[in-house]
């Protein structure tokens, strides 16, 4: 199983990769609303990328009001 | 609609919702109208033309392909911000009238295309929410991209799917998963979907109207009489349980609570306003 942090490095590196930004801007608590420029329909595309990543499921709501990298990679850890 | 041809056709002439055409026996609808293909009321007089169309076509078809041709996703669902705007502008009973002809009519299309002689299949991609769940789940097969979401979201709203969600969810899926995606409104991904049954494949990103295409190609080696035999056979149309769906939604609909649960939508300068 990955450690936290490098749940959080591949969270990023997916991030930056699919909404074409560079790695090296993103950091684990920016707002990843803010740093990706993403809406709520962008947000759906993160989510289900993170999703087949991972192979995990993360019901929605657990991510209302979730809005940095660090707490979305504990979301995901803690399914792991 | 080209006049006497109904094999190409648009829904209006400009700025149309939808188009579709007909080659080698596929019938193919594309939907296009931005940003997620909301069903509105001229969404639906387009559907309607493309219902009238399909029952033209079908003697010279065996299949019928349903995409977007939009990046966001399948279909967003019911066109929230004008039902909420016309209900404003009406006065509560010609408002409950409204929303009650308009699921009348959506339903009579959405019977049509499940009721139809063709195998019929949704392409999905993205968002595929609420009344776009509805539209696919009309079809005989579900083909999704890898990245498609699939929600019912209306219990947020105070609402329930009025499209003929949750009949036809219940004809194709265990009562479990049924109430878990209704009564949670969370949305779940294409792999998921495959998992309890509800998708038949799930490919690559950007492969899914090339997979129903295959599909649809595999379909044609088949007589067609038998294979619509085989389709009335195992899917049947809940009619029953479809009409007590608009005579619920209807009576839900009539609370203050849906009004307020419009207006927070429309009105949400929220970051995840599809998410329940």
């Amino acid at each position: 199983m990955p450690t936290a942090e490098q749940t959080l490095d591949e969270i990023l590196t997916l991030a930056a990769a699919h909404f074409k930004v560079s790695r090296e801007k993103l950091r684990p608590d920016d707002d990843f609303f803010k740093t990706l420029g993403i809406n709520s329909l962008q947000t759906l595309d993160l989510l289900t990328k993170l999703e087949n990543h991972f192979h995990v499921e993360l019901p929605d709501y657990e991510l209302q009001g979730v809005s940095d990298f660090r707490t979305l990679a504990g979301k995901i850890q803690a399914r792991l | 609609m080209h006049e006497g041809n109904p094999s190409v056709g648009q829904g209006a002439v400009s700025e149309s919702a939808l188009s579709w055409s007909l080659t080698e026996g596929v019938i193919e609808l594309a939907l296009h109208r931005s940003p997620c293909n909301e069903l509105g009321s001229a969404s639906l007089e387009e559907l309607e033309k493309f219902a009238t169309a399909l029952q033209v076509m079908e003697p010279d078809a065996h299949a019928l392909i349903i995409y977007s041709e939009l990046t966001p996703g399948f279909c967003a669902g019911a066109d929230l911000r004008e039902l909420y705007q016309r209900s404003q502008a009406m006065e509560r009973t010609q408002a409950a009238r409204g929303v009650r002809d308009f699921l009348e009519r959506i339903h009579r299309v959405l019977n049509l295309i499940d009721g139809s002689p063709l195998t019929t299949i949704a392409a999905v991609h993205g968002v595929t929410f609420g009344g776009g769940f509805e539209l696919a789940l009309a079809c005989d097969l579900i083909v999704a991209d890898k990245m498609a979401r699939f929600c019912f979201p209306e219990l947020r709203l105070g609402l329930i799917p009025g499209f003929g969600g949750i009949p036809r969810l219940k004809r194709d899926l265990g009562n479990a998963v049924v109430r878990d995606l209704l009564l949670t409104g969370r949305s779940i991904n294409a792999t998921k979907a495959q998992q309890i049954g509800l998708v038949s494949q799930v490919v690559g990103e950007g492969e899914v109207l090339r997979a129903a295409r295959a599909t649809a190609a595999q379909l044609r080696k088949f007589d067609r009489a038998t294979a619509a035999a085989a389709k009335k056979f195992i899917k049947p149309i809940p009619h029953e349980e479809l009409r007590l769906e608009i005579d619920m939604f209807c009576e839900l609909f009539a609370r203050p609570a849906v009004e307020a649960g419009l207006r927070k939508f429309v009105e949400s300068s929220d970051a995840q306003p599809y998410l329940p």
